[in-house]
């Protein structure tokens, strides 16, 4: 009794008991399982991630935050995946799936005789009630916009027990990649709460494990407010390894809520927790510092998708009263004037002053890291201040005799420069640009703001001088850029609101972006799309300046330890991770 | 006794003259980035070389290490020493905001760097910016400290000499300002104010919130201390032999607050240096470039900063040299005024 009591006691101080798992189901005949040739690991064990908060919910089809994602994707299976390694999609529940010549209709057919992590057999009506659910507009499920084209939603319709097709509003390039990301739900637990509107309520945190069930690798456990979410190992999962033992390996994966990033960083450096992906490069260096005393392993994948840039306020001002503002316009509106901009930023230092040299500069909106759309042939000019000033002086800019820059009509260049107060690495950014600038006389003040003032100001009130501020890192394709680079698109932040396009050479990139999204062969949209970076990378709506490589970490006992570039960076071969041999005997776990 | 007061006199003079000659004691403008040498570690005074020990100390220039494990780390540069010199010419810098000069107390020969605190993330060097920023974060800390102490003391002794309805009306406005939602007040004020502004504008603009925000604590401290005293027994014989109320407040109320007032002030000096971190979160602090030891302190906030450039603590460093030389200064007079009195 008391030696019973003494293992539970250092059971609960290591943090690393783990109660029975179920085990894998043994494969039915008729089952179409998923065979994953390259994977082997150990089964058993668990490991534990850190996160910054709380998931809000594990409804798939409302959630909208990172955290409460990274849970659920755990939970939920798609049709087609993206492979994060590839970048390329790849069949998921969807065993293949044909194109129409017109790009217009998919046809999708289903593994057969796969079932829920609650054993339920899943088949076409689920995919069917899935999709009307997502493109419910009483629903508001973010994932609607990407399934509503020009106004119209996808026609879904159930062919036989195993194939469904979808029939587009038009030809859409890369369609398959919107399956990516969209979990298909249960329909015999959710109709239920459709049909009687209150689905948005159904699957938050406290939802009884027995009434929640999807298709991933896990399956919930346990949620205990304000410490973790337990996930056990979905016994039904339909990927199976080399040697076709039903994946995952894991029996458990427990998403501890630690607070703050600085958190996560020291919980790992504690061995409290597994991995962490989000790194950024100061915490990345001092993790590698001292990587032999904790024995982590450490990636650092390169650069990413996210791109970060200076961008001035071109908006139209009519009905505002912002005088001021106005004013600098006629600079801002100047080309050369940006172009001065572009010339005179030094982007080498901002790689190795904020990303500690983990990161790569950039002069257009998409970097190295995204390898099947970089448009190569866009040229790289080094810092030059003599060039600057060139331009500025053939725009009719000239010089006081403090070296003070004034605009054709003797008016002193000063401006402002706004930032979120909470991201240091752009606080950095605009410290750094602020002494370039006043190599070329331009006085600059940086204005730190509380992040949703600056939103405010980008994207309500227009009272802001220029603004440094990060897009992308969605995914490795044009499409989700479409709202930056469209005249009327959402965050088309240099110049919000348009009617129609302001210029000729937004005119033209508005033309070359519709155009690559009905485009389905892929070499004719990479010049599309390279045309439409190199107007960019001309025109400077956006002056570009740096992205961060994408880093991770994990302590030494994670195995097939494989992180992307692409969301979510470490988690995505969650069914694929082990924890190693040594480790699992050391810990004492079974 | 009397040799401590001297000290703790001499010392903050010293302090203080060293804020106000900053440009004199700096070496550098502390603006003035190093790109290649960010968070360079403190700078090393050498006195001894291979040819043997000399009087004039020198330093030896700091490299980056490219490779190996300690990439990324800075190593002398022994090749080449760079004597100290004293009273140099350098870059130019106004004394008290007026008088234009270039002459600084130390600096070490070209091209050499010396950092006697290490440099910041940008290489800017950390002793010239500590110096710069004390200027503005000590008179701050301090005007601040005296907007509050002053609006807190007058509310205070109304509220608890008088009593009554004007207790309760001051005390509801009291409460009113305890319970407000700071955040939504400073987004407000921030959005309401122009997005750039001068030094100067900052200045009174942080000791004006500051104050703002701050006189009700305060003034609660204060009405507690003159609503008993107002019923002491000295009090009410004075009062009874027909004392007027300004000769109760002048000689038996304000006495009573004077040591309270003292302490108040040495312990609200270093926490509204510390504010201005807080109220640079909003848009409303010192901004970049320029220096203070708020914003200096708010680099710390991040937790690799913190474990890994030690020497960034400077600026606590010199609030805590400072509050506690502050608070000695209170102690003393603590003490010389209950001498008196008693």
């Amino acid at each position: 009794m008391k030696l019973i009591h003494l293992a539970l006691h250092v059971c609960l101080l290591a943090g690393a008991c783990f109660a029975a798992a179920p085990a894998p189901e043994a494969a039915k005949p008729g089952e179409e399982l998923a065979r994953m040739a390259g994977v082997t690991g150990r089964f058993g064990g668990g490991l534990t991630i850190g996160q910054r908060s709380e998931p809000k919910t594990l409804n798939p089809v409302t959630a909208t935050d990172a955290i409460s994602r990274e849970v659920i994707g755990r939970l939920m299976g798609d049709l087609i995946e993206i492979n994060r390694a590839s970048q390329l999609t790849e069949p998921a529940l969807a065993k293949s799936w044909k194109i129409s010549a017109d790009g217009r209709t998919f046809t999708l057919q289903l593994r057969k005789g796969i079932r829920f992590s609650d054993g339920h057999p899943f088949d076409a009506d689920d995919v069917v009630f899935s999709f009307n659910v997502y493109m419910d507009e009483a629903v508001d499920s973010p994932q609607r916009d990407l399934l509503i084209i020009d106004g119209k939603p996808i026609l879904v319709s159930k062919l036989d027990q195993y194939t469904v097709r979808f029939v587009l509003p038009r030809p859409y390039a890369a369609a398959e990649r919107i399956f990516d990301g969209l979990g298909m739900l249960p329909k015999h637990l959710l109709e239920k709460p459709y049909r009687e509107g209150h689905f948005a309520q159904a699957w938050s945190l406290n939802v009884p494990p027995t009434e929640i069930a999807g298709l991933g690798p896990f399956r919930l456990k346990q949620y205990v407010p304000g410490q973790r979410v337990v996930l056990e190992r979905n016994p039904y999962y339909w990927k199976v390894d080399r040697e076709n033992q039903r994946l995952p390996y894991l029996d458990e994966l427990v998403f501890l809520f630690v607070g703050t990033e600085d958190a996560q960083i020291m919980r790992f450096e504690a061995g409290e927790t597994d991995m962490v992906s989000h790194l950024s490069s100061e915490n990345y260096n001092l993790l590698a510092r001292e990587k032999s005393r904790i024995g982590s392993q450490l990636a650092d994948m390169g650069p990413g998708l996210e791109y970060n840039f200076l961008l001035f306020n071109l908006n139209d001002l009519g009905g505002k009263k912002l005088d001021e503002v106005a004013t600098k316009q006629a600079w801002f509106r100047d080309l050369k004037f940006r172009q001065a901009i572009n010339a005179a930023v030094d982007r080498q230092s901002i790689v190795r002053l904020v990303y500690g040299s983990r990161g790569a500069a950039l002069w257009g909106n998409v970097g190295p890291g995204n390898r099947l759309w970089v448009n190569q042939a866009l040229p790289h000019p080094t810092q030059s201040v003599e060039t600057a000033r060139q331009l500025l002086k053939s725009a009719g800019y000239s010089w006081n005799s403090a070296g003070q820059l004034q605009d054709p009509t003797g008016r002193l260049v000063a401006f402002s420069i706004i930032t979120s107060s909470s991201n240091s690495q752009r606080m950095k950014m605009a410290t750094l640009l602020q002494d370039d600038l006043s190599h070329l006389g331009m006085q600059v003040h940086v204005v730190p703001l509380e992040f949703r003032a600056m939103i405010d100001r980008v994207f309500q009130s227009f009272d802001y001088d220029a603004a440094i501020m990060g897009l992308g890192g969605g995914d490795a394709d044009p499409n989700p850029e479409m709202n930056v680079w469209t005249f009327n698109g959402t965050s088309h932040l240099w110049h919000m609101g348009e009617t129609q396009p302001a210029t000729e050479w937004e005119r033209e990139l508005d033309q070359l972006m519709q155009q690559q999204m009905v485009t389905l062969d892929y070499a004719k949209r990479k010049q599309l799309y390279d045309r439409a970076q190199q107007l960019i990378a001309e025109n400077l709506p956006f002056i570009f300046l740096g992205t961060p490589n994408i880093l991770a970490g994990a302590t030494a006992r994670v195995g097939n330890f494989h992180p992307a570039v692409l969301d979510p960076y470490t988690l995505w071969n969650a069914d694929e991770l082990y924890v190693r041999g040594s480790a699992l005997e050391n810990a004492g776990v079974r | 006794m009397r040799a401590k007061v001297l000290v703790v006199i001499a010392l903050l003079l010293g302090l203080h003259l060293a804020l106000l000659l900053a440009g004199f004691v700096a070496p550098y403008d502390p603006t003035a980035q190093n790109r290649e040498l960010s968070y360079c570690p403190p700078t090393r005074l050498h006195f001894e070389d291979g040819s043997g020990f000399h009087l004039r100390p020198f330093v030896y220039a700091s490299a980056v290490v490219m490779e190996g494990d300690q990439a990324g780390s800075y190593q002398e540069d022994r090749n080449h020493e760079y004597s100290l010199r004293w009273l140099v010419t350098g870059p130019s810098y106004k004394l008290f905001g007026i008088y234009e000069s270039t002459v600084h107390l130390f600096e070490v020969d070209e091209p050499g760097r010396i950092f006697l605190i290490g440099t910041d993330a940008y290489g800017r060097d950390e002793f010239s910016r500590v110096l710069f920023g004390g200027q503005l974060s000590v008179s701050a800390g301090i005007v601040a400290t005296l907007i509050t102490l002053l609006a807190g003391s007058i509310v205070g002794i109304i509220a608890g000499y008088y009593g009554g309805w004007v207790d309760e009306l001051l005390m509801g406005v009291n409460e009113l300002f305890l319970s407000l939602p700071w955040l939504y007040f400073l987004l407000g004020v921030r959005a309401f104010l122009p997005l750039h502004l001068s030094t100067l504008r900052t200045f009174f603009l942080l000791t004006g919130v500051i104050g703002l925000i701050g006189w009700a604590r305060p003034a609660r401290l204060l009405r507690g201390v003159v609503l008993s005293s107002r019923n002491r027994n000295y009090v009410l014989a004075a009062r009874g032999f027909g004392a007027t109320d300004s000769y109760l407040l002048r000689r038996h109320i304000l006495p009573e607050l004077f040591g309270l007032l003292l302490t108040q002030a040495a312990l609200l000096v270093p926490r509204y240096i510390a504010a201005e971190a807080t109220l640079s979160f909003f848009g409303l602090g010192v901004n970049e470039p320029a220096a203070s030891w708020g914003n200096m302190l708010s680099a710390l906030q991040q937790y690799s900063v913190l474990v890994s450039y030690g020497w960034l603590l400077a600026p606590a460093g010199a609030l805590v040299v400072t509050s506690v030389l502050y608070s000695s200064l209170a102690e003393v007079f603590h003490s010389r005024l209950k001498s008196h009195t008693t």
